[in-house]
């Protein structure tokens, strides 16, 4: 993990006291409503449904489990004991009291963290994969890129007021775990023929009321030249994003409006006079970063676990909960463990304090001391050994959090809706619910296998229900809540959006009408075949007809 | 528009900063007739008039947000004052012409920040080039002037800072 030095804990100390500051002065009416709003939103501070809410950056979705203690702590002493795991990598909190946000900032910079741009119209948090440096998959890690994004788009003084929010996400492995191609930004970090490290970079992809996969600007980005090619991106969405019209205003409508070919060429221009300037990255502080990044302590380990290989053997639910939470390591003997944040009941990504607190033990006992956040809003021990599983399991479960449902019908990613967002046209979280009452049988959610339900309260998608197997979409119709479902999106290489199947439904029928979708894909099904395929095999028509002709036959 | 009594001009070499008087009316539009000494003129019509004013170091050019310092060029090194205008700080336009002007078409005379102007905006502005601040009239000049001190150190680099941290860090 990243270590701060001094330098990085004096940026953040001082921001704390400059954010006391602002807040107080706003307290005091010396700041307008107006003029505040985008200073505190820079702070992750909403004014939300019930009360302010606070968005702590969680960089590229990595924590040591003395974070993890903290953020129990303010969960504990200023909120309701709980916390919110987001699709950003990020947690929420959504009882603070404004008052108290300047101790929360000061608390949280005891251990190295902040709420740093984790709102407001400026460079979000750099995602990435949750398996970032342990994925058998991976290509190159692409923590030490994040971070160096992470420094460079912190106070970004040029970019500070761009015309819409602006979101990165950076992959280094097979597949893309980290939904690169609905980014702002989308950087795969990659090696060309020479051996040489570099970045393809990909632009203008984003969800929300325009939905639009991004474009390749850049097959091969040299490494050094990372942060003056963004600084060129980003000189060139500032000046000519459309500010006319927030709905318009992210990048990808200009890239659209230019075409991606000329927005490459006007950034290439742009790039020409940055290029090889101050911003270039040296080898020392390439080298530095990363070094914050190497592997742990592993013990060299032959090959899989005896042991471990015989439980699976053994113990079914085991060996269901290591099909599906347990995902395969670079490392001999070791494995990454997914906590899953959705069991029936709770709100997906919730977590308590007492909760978080366990997970710190257990990532101590574990994993080296660290969890990772995922987008899909669950928890992850990165490093631990084969031979633990069985002793993670059983305190995962006792924890709640061992619901074997990764990738799982589920295994929902959902916004927090009508029940706490205010920009909300329908409630989410009782929609996950219900689905997930509908689908209690283990056996039969396995037989299903892979399929993300994303929901999102709203057209801002921050449920990401565009890139959704099955997306849910709540919809305002003359001031009641009904729901619009579409088939057929992906996150990863090949992202695809949904297609809408048709008129939308009152949330009592949510259920059933998921139930019918799972129905016409089990009986076309052929063979293991996923619900994907299915779906693109056949299109959406057979799930129209038998869900609006059930309908219809209800009157 | 017209004059402020507000101004803090900061010395950028040595970081002091003063509150002075304003001697520059900057203007809407222009008449037909010879343009006043310590005028500002709209990017477009010191334009259309350059190669009469263009020897004239008592006018200056103000850029609304989506002027492009690119028209100016080179031209920029004749001038000694240059104002751009934040219609509302939330507009991060005139940041990136404060560094086109600078750090591009080798602009050295005053740039001013004009508009919505006030403490929290001083820092970036002085990163993005800026040395000489317009602060809103309804704004305690004193307090934002502080503004200016909320960070010590930044990553990134600025005009003010034209090393990135990473390059100093090592040293
Ligand atoms: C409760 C307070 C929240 C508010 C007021 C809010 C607001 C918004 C808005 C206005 C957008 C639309 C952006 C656009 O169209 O440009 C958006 C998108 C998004 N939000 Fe939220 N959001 C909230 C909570 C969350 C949470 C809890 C998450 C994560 C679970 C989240 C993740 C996202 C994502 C991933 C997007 C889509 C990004 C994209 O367009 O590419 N937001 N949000
Ligand atoms: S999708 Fe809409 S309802 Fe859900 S959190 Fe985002 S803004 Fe709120």
């Amino acid at each position: 993990m990243y270590i701060y030095d001094d330098y990085d804990q004096k940026i953040v100390d001082q921001r704390v006291v400059q954010f006391r500051d602002q807040t107080r002065r706003f307290l005091a009416g010396d700041l307008t409503e107006d003029e505040f709003r985008p200073l505190r939103l820079q702070n992750g501070l909403y004014i939300q449904r019930h009360a302010p809410m606070l968005r702590v950056a969680i960089p590229y979705g990595h924590l040591r489990s003395d974070q993890l203690r903290v953020l129990a702590g303010i969960a504990r002493k200023y909120d309701r004991d709980y916390a919110h795991f987001t699709t950003r990598q990020n947690i929420q909190y959504n009882w603070p009291r404004l008052e108290d946000v300047p101790d929360i900032l000061a608390e949280l910079a005891t251990v190295q963290m902040h709420a740093v741009q984790t709102s407001g119209n400026c460079v979000r948090n750099t995602t990435s994969d949750q398996f970032a440096g342990v994925a058998h998959d991976e290509l190159i890690d692409p923590r030490p890129w994040c971070e160096l994004i992470r420094q460079w788009s912190t106070f970004h003084p040029e970019f500070a007021h761009l015309p819409r929010k602006f979101k990165i996400a950076v992959s280094g492995s097979v597949e893309d775990r980290a939904a690169t191609w609905v980014h702002d930004i989308g950087v795969h970090v990659v090696s060309n023929e020479a051996g040489e490290t570099g970045f393809k970079v990909i632009v203008g992809g984003g969800l929300g009321r325009t939905p639009m996969v991004g474009a390749v600007i850049r097959d091969f980005l040299p490494k050094e030249h990372l942060l003056s090619y963004f600084d060129a991106i980003l000189r060139v969405y500032n000046r000519y994003g459309r500010r006319d019209n927030k709905y318009k205003a992210r990048i990808k409508i200009l890239v659209k409006a230019m075409t991606p070919a000329a927005f490459a060429a006007k950034v290439e221009a742009e790039w020409a006079h940055l290029r090889d300037g101050p911003m270039t990255l040296t080898q020392a502080e390439i080298e530095r970063v990363a070094a914050h990044f190497t592997a742990p302590s592993y013990q060299v380990l032959a090959g899989d676990d005896a042991g471990f290989l015989r439980l699976q053997a053994d113990n079914p639910a085991f060996a269901r909960w290591v099909k599906r939470n347990v995902f395969k390591h670079k490392r001999p003997g070791y494995a990454a463990v997914t906590l899953s944040l959705k069991p029936t009941g709770v709100p997906p990504g919730d977590a308590s304090s007492a909760q978080l607190d366990s997970v710190a033990d257990l990532a101590d006992r574990y994993s080296f001391g660290e969890v990772r956040v995922s987008h899909e809003q669950n928890l992850i021990l990165a490093d631990v050994r084969q031979s633990d599983l069985a002793a993670v399991w059983e305190e995962a479960r006792a924890l709640g959090f061992a619901t074997p449902n990764i990738g799982l019908l589920t295994d929902i990613i959902c916004c927090p809706g009508g029940d706490f967002c205010s920009l909300a046209n329908a409630k989410s979280i009782p929609i996950a619910e219900a689905i997930q009452r509908r689908f209690d049988d283990l056996d039969y959610l396995f037989d299903l296998g892979e399929i993300d339900i994303n929901i999102s309260g709203c057209m801002n998608a921050c449920g990401h229900h565009h890139v959704g197997h099955i997306g849910i979409l709540g919809v305002d119709k003359s001031g009641s809540e009904w729901y619009q479902v579409s088939l057929g999106g992906r996150q990863g290489h090949g992202a695809s959006l949904g297609k809408v199947i048709g008129p939308s439904f009152a949330q009592d029928d949510m259920a059933d009408v998921i139930g019918q979708i799972i129905e016409v894909f089990a009986a076309n099904r052929e063979g293991d075949e996923r619900f994907l395929d299915v779906v693109d095999r056949l299109g959406i028509d057979p799930f129209k007809a038998r869900i609006y002709q059930k309908e219809r036959a209800h009157g | 528009m017209g004059k402020s009594p507000h101004l803090i001009r900061l010395d950028r070499a040595s970081g002091r900063r003063e509150i002075v008087a304003n001697h520059w009316l900057r203007v809407a539009e222009a008449s037909d007739d010879a343009v006043p000494p310590h005028t500002l003129l709209p990017l477009s019509e010191w334009l259309a008039r350059r190669d009469e004013l263009l020897e004239r170091t008592d006018v200056g050019v103000w850029f609304k947000p989506d002027d492009e310092p690119e028209s100016l060029g080179d031209d920029a090194r004749r001038l000694s004052v240059i104002a751009v205008d934040f219609p509302a700080f939330t507009d991060g336009r005139g940041f990136s012409i404060g560094r086109l002007l600078r750090e591009r078409y080798g602009y050295a005379g005053e740039l001013r920040a004009v508009g919505d102007v006030f403490k929290d905006t001083m820092l970036y502005l002085r990163r993005c080039g800026f040395d000489a601040f317009e602060v809103r009239i309804d704004k305690d000049v004193e307090d934002a002037a502080k503004g200016l001190d909320d960070f010590d150190e930044f990553y990134q680099n600025g005009v003010d800072q034209p090393l990135p941290l990473f390059r100093r860090r090592s040293a």
